[in-house]
């Protein structure tokens, strides 16, 4: 059977359908300010990538994967990460968007994995391929996220 | 969502183009014959398109000369200044790099010769056949000016029937005509 192969689109496309939503991302993990730098960045580095790309598949997933790592080296560089303190977990269990105010708190790997699951809804493969790691790292590095940010929450 | 701003968006496309990362540099552009697509390659204008519906245009520039391909005004800022001057009537001939690498060898040889044939004169395509060698192609020089992907900078508009009729223009007569006027062009027959 014939394979199809998805296209690759011309950048300008890519760029426009995916823009918008990069710079949400990224400015809900950085702020808006460090989201500008970063953006440019991001984007930079798909285009010298772009030239090598053999597929035209899951090109939403490659995006978030090049700005989360943007976005972690720049943490990384730029803000202390603060350890929660350990606090017993309530039983009401908040909804994400109650949580997203404090996902700036969280490391920057579990903030990014938390963010992409319940904020852009991608898939564990697609978050494990983003942070470099497994699906189920990815998991690990989410639902760790998650318990943090409802610790946070009940506190 | 969160839009980009049109400052960061601006940024961006004139830093692809200034670390030189886009196989395809583009912008639409107004002209007294209407609204223009100009896109430059690496070594120099590859594409000036009446048809201003980028999407068109986009898939083929990709095919052509990679899919790095992207609006970046600054990218084309040279080929729009002169294309202003000349339609200002400042300017009579162009300074610019012109990439013809993806066209069949022949259709490069007419459109090099083509470029020869100075603002304000017209050439036959028997002439033009007969200029490249191929005085018994001037049909085949024909089909080769239709498919010109720099009209207007390559001059096919110069090129008119034996008898001095305009015969025919791949951008419409209408745009022959006025390119000519603009020249002073004095047809013969």
């Amino acid at each position: 059977m014939m394979e199809f192969v998805a296209a690759i689109p011309p950048f300008e496309r890519f760029y426009e359908e995916r823009k918008h939503e990069v710079f949400g991302y990224l400015s809900r993990l950085l702020g808006r300010e460090a989201a500008e730098d970063a953006f440019q960045e991001t984007f930079l580095r798909a285009l010298r990538a772009y030239g090598k790309l053999e597929h035209g598949r899951h090109l939403r997933a490659w995006a978030f994967t090049i700005a989360t790592r943007v976005a972690v080296d720049e943490r990384r560089r730029a803000v202390p990460v603060l350890e929660p303190r350990e606090v017993p977990v309530d039983d009401e269990r908040p909804a994400y968007a109650e949580l997203e105010h404090l996902a700036g708190e969280l490391p920057p790997t579990e903030q990014a994995a938390v963010v992409l699951r319940y904020g852009y809804d991608l898939s564990y493969d697609d978050i494990g391929s983003a942070l470099g790691s497994s699906a189920e790292a990815a998991r690990q590095a989410a639902s760790s996220g998650v318990r943090r940010l409802r610790r946070r929450h009940t506190t | 969502m969160t839009a980009v701003p049109n400052h960061l968006d601006r940024h961006f496309r004139a830093a692809a183009s200034e670390a030189g990362l886009l196989d395809v540099a583009y912008d639409l552009a107004d002209s007294p014959v209407g609204p223009l697509l100009v896109a430059a390659s690496a070594r120099g204008l590859c594409r000036i398109s009446f048809d201003p519906e980028p999407e068109r245009e986009l898939d083929a520039l990709a095919r052509s000369f990679g899919t790095r391909v992207l609006r970046s005004p600054r990218g084309v800022e040279i080929v729009r200044r002169e294309l202003d001057e000349y339609f200002e009537g400042r300017r009579r001939d162009f300074d610019l790099e012109v990439d013809l690498s993806p066209l069949p060898a022949f259709q490069r040889d007419v459109l090099e010769e083509l470029v020869r044939v100075p603002n304000g004169n017209v050439d036959t395509y028997g002439g033009l056949a007969g200029r490249i060698g191929r005085p018994r192609a001037a049909r085949a020089v024909g089909g080769a000016l239709n498919r010109n992907p720099i009209p207007i900078v390559v001059p096919c508009h110069r090129i008119v029937g034996a008898s001095g009729n305009l015969v025919g223009y791949a951008g419409g007569l209408e745009r022959k005509r006025a390119l000519l006027g603009l020249e002073g062009a004095i047809l013969p027959g």
